[in-house]
């Protein structure tokens, strides 16, 4: 019951943050700072993820074919595909779940618990629009942090051959070049719009909607990274069976 | 002028508050008094449109709220002012984006004039030199001071403070309800003061609301307090050695 309730206001949460648009000129200011925090801020952890895990991707295949008769131009054709297809769009939304989540509920959670909230809805402002609306425009930059990690991921893996001795540099680029189909990458871009909506709402919502004080902010991140990363894994799955499989 | 008709509000089985009636004017400084619990912050909040009761109506120099579109509700809000318990600044703004925000919201004045009215009001409040400051790093008086900066800047036409004066010392309080007052008077502000504090009572409160229990069980002014028999209120009153001394006083001299 409980459950149905959370994500009927979740619905209504999202059509009131579009009503009573706030004063452009204020908006400006809060979309830069969001980009700055969500995006500009994400960067260097999302950079260093996707560097080293495109590393252990390639090692690990490399380890695993020892068949002669796979081709070597395999293990950059896997890397390639894991990178784009799960690793960037899926598992870094994951990762940012906790990062940029839990900022944005610990953010908003302690703008309620201190009635900041209640001070912006006295002056008349659709605290919603407000506080969530920048966000969610922040994060339509999202899908440009997960080419970046498809690319560092992609990179990480060349290294990894170069460094670690696991087959030659041709044979990987050949790996990653081979039987490329372009709808792919749409498919990896919509999932990425579609888990920045996620990452942009669904923390939003419980920081908005807590109640209590101080502790409970701590255990509104915790709740909201969790159903945050079940509605990612989820959507991967709705949106993985309706795109890709035919 | 606020009219409050007969105003019920609950959570849930909790029924808070239980039909509350009574007028606050203009220019003057009202107080709504009672111990912790009572629905002071709840009937402040009906007052200021966060909470809807479900009886009852509230009207603002005339207007009754519940009939308002949602755009005359809005503008209405624009003309309020609040002072929050716990002050409630931005802390993410300096203090002086702080006291200019109502101003950018809500007006369409230049930076310049924006930051002139910033200006005035700060001075106005004895903060000259704290602009830059963040909120973190201001005393809780100071704090006060900046969100009563704010409450004013745009020229409400009500102000309402949840206790203004709470966790401070006695004399900074008193310099706080004597500011709240002066801008009163000055602006011809319709004022409305939560407080549980006796030397506030003493100090402004031109109208003095009591409440108990979610009821309005006493109200009158300043000078009747100390004379009425309501025995809620002078259990309340009383209930520190100070005021027990000044009615003893006051009854010797009374004969
Ligand atoms: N949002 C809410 N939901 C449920 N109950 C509430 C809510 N707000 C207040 N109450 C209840 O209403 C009652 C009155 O609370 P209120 O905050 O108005 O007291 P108060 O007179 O302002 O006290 P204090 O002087 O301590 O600030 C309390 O029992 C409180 O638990
Ligand atoms: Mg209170």
């Amino acid at each position: 019951m409980s459950y149905l309730h959370n994500i009927g206001s979740y619905f209504l949460m999202i059509a009131e943050m579009f009503r009573k648009p706030t004063k452009w000129s204020v908006m400006r200011t809060l979309i830069l700072k969001d980009i700055d925090d969500l995006i500009i801020g994400s960067l260097g952890i999302v950079a260093f993820i996707s560097f080293f895990v495109g590393g252990v991707v390639t090692i690990q295949t490399a380890l695993n074919i020892s068949n002669p008769l796979i081709p070597k131009y395999l293990i950059g054709f896997a890397t390639r595909q894991s990178i784009i297809l799960e690793f960037a769009p899926t598992f870094i939304s994951i990762i940012m779940a906790g990062k940029v989540g839990s900022f944005i509920t610990s953010s908003i959670g302690t703008m309620r618990v201190t009635e900041q909230i209640d001070a912006l809805e006295v002056m008349g402002i659709n605290a919603l629009n407000y506080l969530v609306f920048p966000k969610f425009i922040a994060l339509m930059l999202y899908p440009f942090v997960i080419s970046i990690a498809m690319f560092l991921g992609i990179l990480g893996g060349m290294a990894a051959v170069i460094f670690g001795g696991f087959g030659t540099l041709e044979d990987f680029i050949t790996g990653i070049q081979i039987d490329f189909i372009p709808f792919h990458i749409i498919y990896a871009f919509i999932k990425t719009f579609v888990f920045a909506f996620l990452l942009a709402t669904i923390p939003s919502y419980y920081g908005f909607y807590m109640k209590g004080g101080a502790l409970e902010v701590g255990k509104a991140s915790t709740t909201s990274f969790v159903w945050t990363s079940v509605a990612i894994i989820l959507l991967n799955y709705i949106l993985t069976q309706l795109l890709l499989s035919t | 002028m606020i009219e409050v008709k007969n105003i019920h509000k609950s959570f849930g089985d909790a029924h808070i508050l239980k039909g509350i009636s009574t007028t606050f004017e203009k220019g003057k400084t009202s107080l709504v008094i009672g111990q912790s619990g009572s629905g002071k912050t709840v009937f402040l909040k009906c007052l200021l449109g966060l909470f809807t009761p479900e009886e009852g109506g509230i009207e603002y120099d005339g207007k009754i709220y519940a009939n308002l579109t949602d755009d005359e509700k809005r503008n209405l809000r624009a003309k309020m002012g609040m002072v929050f318990q716990g002050s409630a600044l931005f802390d993410s703004m300096t203090i002086l984006e702080n006291v200019m925000f109502p101003l950018r919201m809500f007006t369409k004045q230049s930076k310049s004039e924006m930051q002139d009215r910033a200006d005035f009001v700060l001075n106005r409040v004895n903060l000259e030199n704290a602009h830059n400051k963040m909120p973190s790093e201001a005393s809780g008086g100071m704090q006060k001071r900046v969100a009563i900066a704010r409450a004013i800047v745009n020229k409400p036409k009500y102000l309402f403070c949840d206790e203004p004066n709470s966790g401070l010392d006695p004399k900074t309080a008193i310099v706080i309800d004597n500011l709240i007052k002066e801008i009163t008077e000055e602006y011809n502000i319709t004022t409305i003061i939560n407080s549980h504090d006796m030397n506030s009572v003493m100090e402004i409160g031109e109208k003095i609301v009591f409440l108990k229990d979610g009821l309005k069980a006493w109200e009158g002014s300043k000078e009747n307090i100390f004379k009425t028999d309501n025995e809620v209120v002078t259990d309340f009153v009383y209930s520190s050695n100070l005021f027990k001394k000044v009615r003893q006083m006051y009854l010797e001299e009374k004969g």
